[in-house]
């Protein structure tokens, strides 16, 4: 069984977000970007799951700019198999990227699918739901457990929903998004390191693939978060008393 | 980023628990144990157990001038605030019990002197309050206390001046303070040394965006400093753990080490000019912002690192360079000490101008750090292995740094220098690694009593002295050896069941003659301060010594400024 993971490159977690002067975006340049940190959870449950012997191969897929081989590179140290890169310049929506996924399914012939629930960039939380929509595949989402049953061909996932876990049984293939709690993804070895330099990563252009990249959505802006104001200290009970009521209007 | 997952540890490093003691002995008299390694524990806390002898040194014989003022000093009743009649009890070398007296020519505080004070600076910066008090007489271990009745906060270079003038008139000891972080004693008075805090002059001179010249006040916090360079695209050329109390004028009066000293070097060069006052009042305007200035003798330097006991720095004018993009860090590990060494001379041939730290820890240390810090894992496969090595680069460009170091390690591996190693692949990754590296402070602390010594060695033969001490002490206390190993800064903790003169013993003066005897520092990057003023003959000759005591003299000649420190008691009370 073959598994299709999708990784995503985006501006490291840690990084404090810029917003581009123009407004046009977030600043990305001259910015530490790296997996997107749900798409690495995704990617160790997929190592896992070919490391009990479920699964033959890890393909780990990426769609952007040039740049997004670097990525492909850290899934492959990681101990991915091989690596697919979609070329494409400019922004890249749920929908089309779900297109894009379609697409290599009908080329790849993956059982399974497994993605981040979402870019921490964007926050869709839309493609894995998407490709399993335009696929027809079972989906489990926002996964904190999965087991796989090779003889029976299924997939049970536990997901954390408002108010405790909810249990799916899904028909394989699937789609299967992940969440924070799912497992601790591991880290880039040297010897791993070294062994992805020889692994393979494939170029596709939207073209080949017959996509064509578009969107229905415009941003017109981006800006940053309004600034919190800075405290006060008042001193004396009544001035608080009349602060409350006055200017907080909670009392 | 990385700044701010340090900030989280910072005060951790180097801890000790409350060691201090504090009771009194007789009339007007306080008996205090001022140093972990002279501490005597008694289950009542009443008695206090005769202090260990050892074997004399030979250095100790060079030096032993330095124990022979053990005469009992009985003060006339002061007026005012009263005489402080105090004596401090420390062991000196480690094989002897010695007094410190308070210096007989030092004046008491008197409400006159208070009322001068308050003219000078106003009501509300002259703090006499219990509780503010007890706080600035305390360092932040609780390891050192004093007594001081007197709080000053000046606010202008001005005021530090008449401060300085007045004080120096009436024969009234100060210590200076800054964040309060010193980890030998410095910056808290020993007995009623009058406190004069640097903590309200902290604003920001001027910064110059094309030179990345900072001209600052002492008081301004390492991390405030830190954050506003950020906004211009610049760093401090240092980094420690203390960063979010300590000050910058506190920095440059202990010449602070820290992580990235590799890289950037130590503070007599990236400090270019600095204002300073006198013992007398007399302000010397050294505050140059040139790179170059070959004028007369270069003063500025006698104020770095002499830990306020020739002047108070008041402002200083720092180089800082600017913010690079691309950090990389690779966790490694290595089968023997040898492999450590020969790593590091490959680092620093192969990744020269992007080497921004080396830092090494053992297996013990490791352990330590695995089971007692919680939410920390080894980012290695399960192995065993003798040492880890963090090596972090930084550069501005990203590609061509990763691909650099990549190849390095790449070929260290083939070359057996490596054992295993992993690459951070991002800013939470990389913040993991260097958490287990400075945690190791936090996890010796945890463990249970602990001997720390802060040495400077020769890179070649710093862990033999690990491995010797393991064997002088068996099974008593597990050693452990950490350090800036690009500096050659080794970080020598003896963890113990329980704090033992038999351990003691086998420790001191061992390790401060090991030291001597390899051309090491007793003091690589803490300073002397109280703890250590004696000890300085095992790093220093006496002639040097003389002619630090003799600029001491000339700089300070009632020896007001932070007395009882540096130098040996000896010398500096004449």
């Amino acid at each position: 069984m073959k598994v299709l993971v999708a990784v995503k490159r985006v501006v490291d977690y840690a990084v404090k977000i810029r917003v581009k002067p123009d407004k046009s975006g977030v600043e990305t340049q001259n910015v530490k970007m790296s997996m997107n940190p749900f798409c690495e959870i995704a990617l160790e449950e997929a190592l896992r799951i070919k490391e009990a012997g479920l699964a033959s191969e890890v393909v780990a897929v990426s769609m952007g700019s040039a740049q997004c081989v670097d990525t492909l590179r850290t899934g492959l140290a990681m101990g991915a198999d091989r690596g697919i890169h979609v070329e494409a310049t400019g922004a890249l929506y749920p929908l089309t990227v779900a297109k894009v996924l379609k697409a290599l399914v009908e080329v790849e012939k993956p059982r399974l699918i497994i993605m981040g629930k979402q870019a921490i960039d964007d926050d869709c939380n839309q493609t894995g739901q998407m490709v399993a929509g335009l696929l027809g595949w079972p989906q489990g989402t926002f996964a904190s457990k999965v087991l796989l049953d090779r003889e029976k061909q299924l997939a049970t996932v536990e997901r954390e929903v408002d108010g405790g876990l909810e249990t799916l049984c899904l028909d394989l293939p699937a789609v299967i998004t992940t969440d924070l709690r799912l497992n601790q993804p591991r880290y880039a070895t040297l010897p791993n390191i070294m062994k992805a330099k020889s692994k393979v990563i494939k170029k596709y252009t939207p073209q080949e693939l017959n996509v064509e990249i578009k969107s229905d959505l415009e941003v017109i802006e981006v800006t940053e978060p309004p600034k919190r104001k800075a405290g006060v200290i008042v001193s004396s009970v009544d001035e608080l008393i009349d602060k409350l009521k006055n200017e907080a209007h909670v009392i | 980023m990385m700044e701010k997952c340090r900030a989280t540890r910072r005060l951790f490093s180097h801890s000790f628990k409350s060691l201090f003691n504090h009771r009194s002995v007789s009339d007007h008299s306080t008996l205090r144990s001022a140093s972990v390694f002279t501490h005597h524990f008694s289950d009542n806390g009443q008695r206090c157990i005769p202090l260990f002898q050892l074997q004399k040194s030979d250095l100790l014989a060079r030096a032993s001038f330095s124990r022979d003022y053990k005469q009992t000093f009985w003060p006339p009743l002061g007026r005012g605030l009263g005489g402080m009649m105090c004596a401090l009890q420390f062991r000196s070398f480690g094989s002897a019990g010695t007094k410190i007296q308070r210096n007989p020519s030092f004046a008491t505080l008197n409400s006159d002197d208070v009322t001068y004070f308050k003219g000078v600076l106003g009501e509300k910066n002259v703090v006499q309050d219990e509780d503010r008090l007890e706080f600035v007489n305390a360092d932040w271990m609780h390891k050192y206390k004093g007594s001081s009745r007197l709080l000053l906060l000046p606010t202008t270079t001005d005021q530090v001046s008449q401060i300085l003038k007045y004080c120096n008139s009436r024969h009234l000891a100060v210590v200076p303070q800054g964040g309060n972080t010193g980890l030998v004693g410095g910056s808290v008075p020993v007995f009623d040394e009058v406190i004069i805090s640097m903590s309200s002059m902290n604003n920001i001179v001027d910064f110059d965006k094309v030179s990345g010249m900072l001209v600052c006040e002492a008081g301004c916090i390492l991390e405030n400093l830190i954050s506003f360079l950020d906004n211009q695209g610049f760093i401090m050329p240092l980094d420690l753990g203390a960063k979010g109390s300590c000050q910058i004028g506190g920095n440059v009066s202990t010449n602070a080490g820290g992580l990235r000293l590799i890289r950037h070097g130590s503070l007599h060069g990236n400090v270019l000019g600095l204002e300073a006052v006198l013992a007398n009042g007399n302000v010397l305007d050294m505050l140059g912002t040139l790179r170059k200035d070959n004028t007369g003798y270069d003063l500025k330097h006698l104020f770095i690192g002499s830990e306020g006991s020739l002047g108070i720095v008041t402002k200083v004018s720092i180089l800082t360079p600017p913010k690079l993009s691309s950090v990389n860090i690779a966790f490694i590990a290595c089968k023997d000490y040898l492999s450590c060494q020969r790593l590091l001379l490959e680092a620093k041939r192969k990744l020269g101008e992007i080497l921004s730290a080396f830092e090494f820890w053992d297996s013990e240390a490791m352990d330590l750090v695995l089971n007692h810090l919680e939410g920390v894992r080894n980012p290695l496969p399960p192995s065993v292995h003798n040492f880890y090595v963090l090596i972090e680069t930084t550069s501005s460009d990203e590609s061509y740094d990763k691909e650099k170091l990549e190849a390095f390690l790449l070929r260290s591996m083939e070359s057996g220098l490596i054992s295993d190693g992993v690459l951070a692949q991002d800013i939470n990754q990389a913040s993991s690694f260097w958490r287990i590296r400075e945690g190791i402070p936090e996890a010796l602390m945890r463990a249970g009593p602990i001997y720390k010594y802060d040495l400077s060695l020769p890179v070649e033969n710093m862990y033999n002295l690990v491995e010797e001490m393991r064997v002088r002490l068996a099974q008593k206390a597990k050693v452990v050896g950490y350090g800036h190993l690009g500096d050659g800064n080794l970080h020598l903790n003896i963890s113990a069941p329980q704090y033992d003169d038999m351990i003691l013993a086998q420790v001191e003066p061992y390790v401060y003659e090991w030291t001597s005897k390899h051309r090491g520092s007793i003091s690589a990057e803490h300073g002397l301060g109280l703890m250590k003023a004696n000890e300085i003959f095992y790093s220093k000759s006496h002639e040097t010594v003389q002619v630090m005591a003799s600029i001491k003299k000339l700089l300070d000649p009632n020896g007001i400024l932070n007395p009882y420190k540096v130098l040996p008691h000896s010398l500096s009370t004449h």
